[in-house]
């Protein structure tokens, strides 16, 4: 088992890199690939080697290269546009890479599907379907229940462990569309962690959520983490990315730097990963992003705006 | 009470009541995934696309349900495909083969010499007329949607709510997509007889519709609607044979009255709305942040005396 600290001796598992843009100031190393590629793809839960994709003839990544350890609790960030939605997915087998290779949990992305929970970004739901909070978390389950099975009291148990665990039980008979924004992120984190997955795909779970919902989802995230199970979110909230997480994968169209929070994010890396959308105020970074704002949604989806969270 | 038990010891009717109850069910479960998925103009494009099914069957001289089946399954595979493979918009996939396909049923209907009863009955439906054979075929049909219902509910349920996290979590959304537009072909075949290609999509999509103005679970609305789609065809089939009226239509009719009661009246409706809305339920924690409605918008305000 690897160390799964960001301070670990630099002789084992895959080192900090900023391939093939690393600052020496930074002693982030880049990636050897004689060396750690064959180390980190044997024991890696994601493991993306020379990606490109896009949607259409839209390119979205290119030349992606990454491996994540089991029970890493990395961050995603990067400017809108940048395909961090995209590498989501292609880590969940929902998009195809144009080229290079992705394995997931040691096979192809998507086979191993049951083992992995992704949650979509908020928008991409239509949240005034007919469906409680139970209902949504009891789909957690339906994977592994296949046709034939209805869920069972193991199922029910889960799910309202689950629910307990992001607090949600007294609401598990409202329908979804009557919860606010942070409820529906803890909703739809009750699915995931009900589907007990060995890896969690976020697609922005702590975006436009209040701070104390932000601390209860990221302290549960921690918690899988802490167990060995893989969480990859993507956010637009460095502050959470640099206080919470303990690795960052700075993108934008393709890897700009990833390690340890603490080396990654930092004026010069940022600089590089969201270009003209940055300021530099009196020695502060700012970052000029819109969260709601996506350019990356392929054609054929359905994006659910929401409209004061009520029908 | 003769009234109602009269018309029972004709076996017409009765062949009738069973009929038009079997395709009130069917439709009801089914529709209840199309309302949700938003495709109720899918309905409507492939009820059309049977009808040169339906002409093709009269003019090999097979029974009607084989040539109906053949050209909906057909066509709301072609639609899955043509969406998915042009790149062009589902709607416009659906106008292009709905109207294509119709005309292809005039003129094959044209090309037949004098008058055809039998034909235009499927255009608005005479379950009354419904043989006993075709009412085998009906209940057969009927009865396998209903069991591949049984056996996807889970699947279609999470596939329409939330397409992206079911096919990431294993369940074979495209397959599933394909899978139930040949749902949706074949609970229309079963309806052609009673209700016809004109009004099925009222059939498909009025008892979900009233169901949703009364109840937010998806398994409380689907059964709410398939007593929805039963009560009317057992009320809409006796009126109509109180009345001599088209059997179709007054199914359809009062499949649109409930509609409307639970419009105005139900507790999601326009009235209920307006006294407060559902309940949430009792809290035994304090949630950490207040939803939106938790207080009904329109609560008694305590005015300042």
């Amino acid at each position: 088992m690897e160390t799964k600290s960001p301070s670990g001796s630099p002789s084992e598992g895959p080192s900090p890199t900023t391939a093939p843009y690393g600052h020496p100031a930074h002693q982030v190393r880049v990636l050897d690939h004689e060396l750690s590629a064959p180390h980190a793809h044997a024991h890696a839960d994601v493991w993306l080697s020379d990606v490109t994709a896009g949607y259409g003839d839209r390119t979205a990544l290119e030349h992606v290269t990454l491996a994540v350890e089991p029970g890493s609790l990395l961050a995603v960030v990067g400017p809108n546009g940048a395909g961090k939605s995209t590498l989501l997915k292609l880590m969940a087998g929902l998009a195809q890479p144009w080229t290079g290779r992705i394995e997931i949990l040691g096979a192809p992305a998507g086979r191993e599907a049951r083992r992995v929970a992704y949650v979509p970004q908020a928008e991409l739901v239509d949240w005034a379907f007919p469906v409680t909070v139970e209902d949504v978390v009891m789909m957690g389950r339906f994977p592994r229940l296949g046709s034939i099975r209805r869920p069972g009291a193991d199922d029910r148990r889960a799910v309202t462990d689950a629910l307990a665990q992001v607090r949600m039980g007294a609401h598990r008979r409202t329908q979804v569309g009557r919860l606010s924004g942070g409820q529906r992120r803890r909703v739809f984190l009750a699915r995931a962690l009900a589907a007990e997955p060995d890896l969690f795909l976020l697609d922005e779970p702590v975006t436009g959520i209040d701070a104390t919902t932000q601390e209860l989802l990221m302290d549960l995230l921690e918690e899988q983490a802490a167990r060995g199970k893989t969480v990859v979110a993507t956010t637009h909230d460095l502050a959470c990315a640099a206080q919470r997480f303990q690795q960052v994968l700075a993108i934008n169209r393709t890897v700009v730097a990833y390690g340890p929070s603490n080396l990654v994010l930092d004026a010069d890396v940022l600089a590089r990963a969201y270009g003209g959308h940055l300021l530099m105020l009196e020695g502060r970074t700012v970052v000029l992003d819109d969260a709601h704002h996506h350019d990356d949604a392929p054609g054929g989806e359905r994006h659910f705006h929401d409209r004061g969270g009520q029908r | 009470m003769d009234l109602i038990l009269e018309p029972l010891t004709l076996s017409f009717f009765v062949r009738a009541l069973i009929a038009s109850t079997m395709v009130g069910v069917v439709c009801a479960v089914v529709g209840t995934y199309v309302v949700l998925r938003g495709v109720a103009f899918i309905g409507d494009a492939i009820a059309h696309a049977a009808f040169p099914g339906v002409v093709a069957a009269f003019l090999l001289a097979i029974p009607f349900y084989i040539g109906a089946a053949i050209a909906a399954v057909a066509t709301a595979l072609a639609i899955g495909w043509v969406t998915k493979r042009a790149g062009i918009r589902q709607d416009t996939s659906i106008g292009v083969l709905f109207a294509g396909t119709f005309a292809l049923g005039v003129f094959m209907f044209s090309t037949i010499n004098g008058y055809v009863a039998d034909l235009f009955g499927f255009l608005l439906g005479n379950v009354l007329a419904i043989g006993p054979q075709d009412l085998v075929a009906l209940l057969a049909l009927g009865l396998g949607v209903m069991a591949i219902v049984g056996l996807l509910w889970k699947e279609l349920l999470y596939a329409t709510f939330d397409p992206l996290g079911a096919a990431a979590s294993g369940i074979k959304v495209e397959r599933l997509e394909y899978m139930f537009l040949a749902l949706v072909a074949l609970t229309i075949v079963i309806s052609l007889q009673a209700v016809g290609i004109i009004l099925v999509v009222a059939m498909l999509v009025t008892p979900a519709a009233t169901a949703q103005m009364l109840t937010v679970r998806f398994t409380r609305l689907m059964l709410v609607a398939a007593l929805v789609g039963i009560g009317s065809s057992v009320v809409g089939l006796y009126l109509s044979y109180w009345l001599d009226t088209a059997s179709g239509a007054t199914i359809v009719l009062v499949q649109t009255g409930m509609f409307l009661l639970a419009l105005a009246f139900g507790p999601r409706g326009l009235i209920g709305r307006r006294r407060g809305g559902t309940p949430l339920p009792e809290t035994d924690e304090a949630p950490l942040e207040t939803p939106v409605d938790e207080v009904p918008a329109d609560a008694p305000v305590v005015a300042p005396a």
